[in-house]
């Protein structure tokens, strides 16, 4: 692939192209500031990619330095979940009450094939065939397992998309429900 | 081998010798039990380890397969019997032959539906309760409609199944109570960090002290027996990486040892010394982590930046040679899939230079610390006929003083030619399986240090024919990966993917003495003893 034809998500910053009303716009911008720096992590791994969920936790990647500072061991206090592995059937209704459970806003980064599709185990009678079955998703990463770099820059295209949310007087995902394929399932 | 298969014939005259080499004898149900009382009991036979317990699905009959290893003697014996009703089918159990095989009749019960009479508790080991039909039988209806994803947790239950027989053969069915009404029952896992991944324990507690622990498993359970099933052999040893992710190496390196064997393929003596270096380095970033997250459990968190920070220097090495950090992909049948990079010897050495200082670091931080010596000494007891018993093999098998390594009881690679020591300590405490990986890391350098200049010049990989067909036959070999023996099973009928697969996952020995080792102490000693087993989840339930 040719560096000029990587395509890095510019629709994102394009959707407030529009303008923003500047008293509403500045406070958003706030508020979208400190979230997006400040997005913590669930301690949630179930196989092989959460190894390297971990090394990337770990000094040497050190995803601190991006404001994901440290996992929470709980739900309750935790803003994002990085779905790191295989979910299986007897994980499913697990990973949809630890969503549950989390406090909005929250963001679900699905990382490996396994979390996107089933991956290798994609024909296995007991895997789940991406985590977007059960939970929306909004940034895909990947690889098995992506290299630390990829989850990294996966994890920034999430910051991306929270600087552009509006917190004030907009709904955020105004979609249909039938144009919205998380809505369907 | 002749005598103990006159003592077989002798014992039941209707067995059947398949196999002279290994001895595989077929038993009928019926004596099998009584032979297998013998075959651990006697003086001269003493077949005290069950190595790998596997259900088979032979068309007729449900069979199982036993690979029994003496400890005393080293002499090895493959034993099967089958049940011949395939609607109800029913076999005599050996839990209280070998402990090992509670939870391996429980997978062969929840892959196959056979029935282990007198096996106190036969509920599914991985599956849902729910679950209709027995994933690994060859007429397994696979239709998603039947079992569906679904999002409502299944009910937890605390009476489980049992089957007895009375004394005049009649088999009936009893309840087995795990926890009785009013009995305080505490959740841990799936979802916890110190479970290592997604298991899940229900532990009875009378205030702080722990009374009973029930595994649970199959949070991760990924069916990779049965896709074995369906894939080529070089396509099957992608799945063998993602088993043990931190044993990815070794694994690999036993399933194609098996099949080597079968097709009597002769890998190139470089072959071997680059196997075995990767092995060993596999070794090491296993045992660095197990470092870091096991202090992680017990409270100290800079553990984890310093192991980690050290692990990333092998990764750098794999992903130089092989391409990939955590799943290298790299033994092949007959081979490696491509040379070692140049860059990868003087790695070697700067890293064997490098690590004994930080060794010595991680002992002043952590092991001469007097709250951790009092969370770990004495602290989950496992001895020695337990080890055995429960089959528990690798690190947390020799702090118990059971000499179990495979490199040494067979020798592959280039184990026969290196001068290493198998550390066997006799606390079997938290304590000494913490010491036994700390030492061997030691002799992990050592090996390195031996074999890093002397790797022979030659090719990296023998040609095999692009479909490779193992002859008809039952192949079993195994390894001394990470955390214990790993072995595979495989058995063909002559075609081009393997009639049945099975993995001996050190990890399903290790979980099943939780409960032994726990039972008794302290709530905060349960994590103790879970870190200290080091098991890995994808491993337990494959
Ligand atoms: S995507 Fe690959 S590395 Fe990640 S959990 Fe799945 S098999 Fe493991």
């Amino acid at each position: 692939m040719k560096y000029e034809d990587f395509n890095d998500n510019e629709y994102l910053e394009e959707l407030r192209k529009g303008g923003v009303d500047v008293i509403v716009g500045k406070l958003d911008e706030l508020i979208n500031w400190g979230r997006s720096n400040s997005v913590w992590p669930l301690t949630f791994a179930t196989s092989c990619c959460g190894i390297e969920f971990m090394a990337v936790g770990a000094a040497r990647y050190d995803f601190a330095r991006f404001g994901f500072e440290v996992t929470r061991a709980s739900p309750r206090q935790a803003d994002v979940i990085v779905v790191a592995g295989t979910i299986v059937h007897k994980m499913a209704p697990v990973l949809k009450r630890l969503y549950d459970q989390m406090a909005d806003p929250k963001y679900v980064i699905a990382m490996g094939g396994c979390a996107i599709s089933g991956g290798p185990f994609k024909k296995s009678y007991h895997v789940v065939r991406g985590v977007n079955t059960i939970i929306p998703v909004d940034v895909y990463v990947p690889g098995c397992p992506p290299r630390p770099e990829a989850l990294l820059y996966g994890m920034m295209q999430l910051q991306r998309k929270i600087k552009v949310e509006r917190f004030f007087g907009v709904v955020n995902h105004k979609q249909p429900k039938s144009e919205n394929p998380d809505n369907e399932k | 081998m002749e005598k103990i298969k006159n003592r077989i014939l002798e014992v039941v005259p209707e067995a059947v010798v398949v196999s002279e080499a290994p001895l595989t004898v077929s038993v009928p149900p019926l004596p099998f039990y009584d032979l297998a009382r013998r075959l651990r009991d006697d003086e001269d036979m003493r077949f005290d380890y069950l190595v790998c317990m596997t259900g088979v699905d032979e068309g007729e009959s449900l069979g199982v397969v036993y690979h029994l290893r003496s400890t005393v003697y080293g002499h090895e014996l493959v034993l099967r019997t089958a049940a011949l009703d395939r609607e109800n089918p029913e076999l005599a159990s050996v839990v209280d032959i070998w402990a090992t095989a509670n939870l391996n009749e429980r997978e062969v019960f929840d892959f196959f539906g056979i029935r282990f009479i007198n096996h106190p508790d036969m509920r599914r080991l991985f599956l849902r309760n729910d679950w209709v039909g027995y994933p690994l039988r060859k007429d397994y209806n696979a239709d998603e409609k039947i079992n569906p994803v679904r999002l409502e947790s299944e009910e937890t239950i605390d009476v489980a199944p049992a089957y007895e027989a009375s004394r005049d053969g009649e088999v009936e069915e009893i309840e087995h109570v795990l926890f009785k009404e009013g009995e305080y029952v505490v959740n841990i896992g799936p979802q916890h960090p110190a479970t290592h991944g997604v298991l899940r324990f229900r532990v009875q507690l009378d205030g702080e002290i722990v009374r009973k622990v029930d595994v649970n498993c199959g949070y991760i359970h990924r069916g990779i027996e049965k896709m074995c099933e369906s894939l080529t052999y070089p396509q099957m040893l992608a799945l063998t990486d993602r088993l043990d992710y931190l044993s990815a190496h070794q694994n690999r390196h036993a399933l194609c040892l098996c099949i080597e064997d079968a097709l009597q393929i002769e890998v190139p003596e470089r072959v071997k010394y680059i196997r075995t270096i990767m092995d060993e380095l596999t070794r090491l970033q296993s045992h660095l982590l197990f470092w870091s997250t096991f202090c992680m459990d017990l409270g100290a968190l800079t553990a984890f930046f310093y192991g980690f920070r050290d692990r990333e220097k092998i990764l750098d090495m794999f992903e130089e040679t092989c391409g990939g950090r955590l799943i290298m992909n790299y033994n092949v049948v007959g081979g490696v899939m491509q040379d070692i990079h140049p860059n990868l010897v003087h790695r070697i050495k700067d890293f064997i230079k490098y690590l004994p200082p930080m060794l010595k670091e991680y002992h002043e931080v952590f092991t001469g610390n007097i709250i951790a010596q009092q969370r770990m000494k004495g602290i989950g007891l496992l001895s020695r006929e337990d080890a055995i018993s429960y089959g528990v093999t690798g690190p947390s098998g020799r702090a118990s003083g059971w000499a179990c390594d495979v490199r040494k009881i067979h020798p592959y690679g280039v184990y026969d030619k290196v001068d290493f020591k198998e550390i066997v300590r006799e606390d079997g405490d938290v304590f000494g399986r913490y010491m036994v990986r700390m030492e061997e890391i030691l002799q992990s350098l050592h090996i390195l240090e031996q074999l890093v200049d002397n790797i022979p010049e030659g090719d990296f990989a023998v040609k095999t024919k692009p479909i490779i067909r193992l002859p008809e036959g039952n192949y079993f070999r195994s390894v001394e990966a990470s955390r214990g023996e790993f072995g595979v099973y495989i058995e063909s009928r002559g075609d081009k993917f393997p009639y049945r697969v099975k993995f001996r996952s050190p990890g399903l020995p290790l979980v099943s003495v939780v409960d032994l080792l726990a039972r008794d102490g302290k709530i905060a000693d349960l994590i103790a003893v879970g870190g200290s087993l080091d098991y890995v989840v994808p491993d337990i339930d494959r």
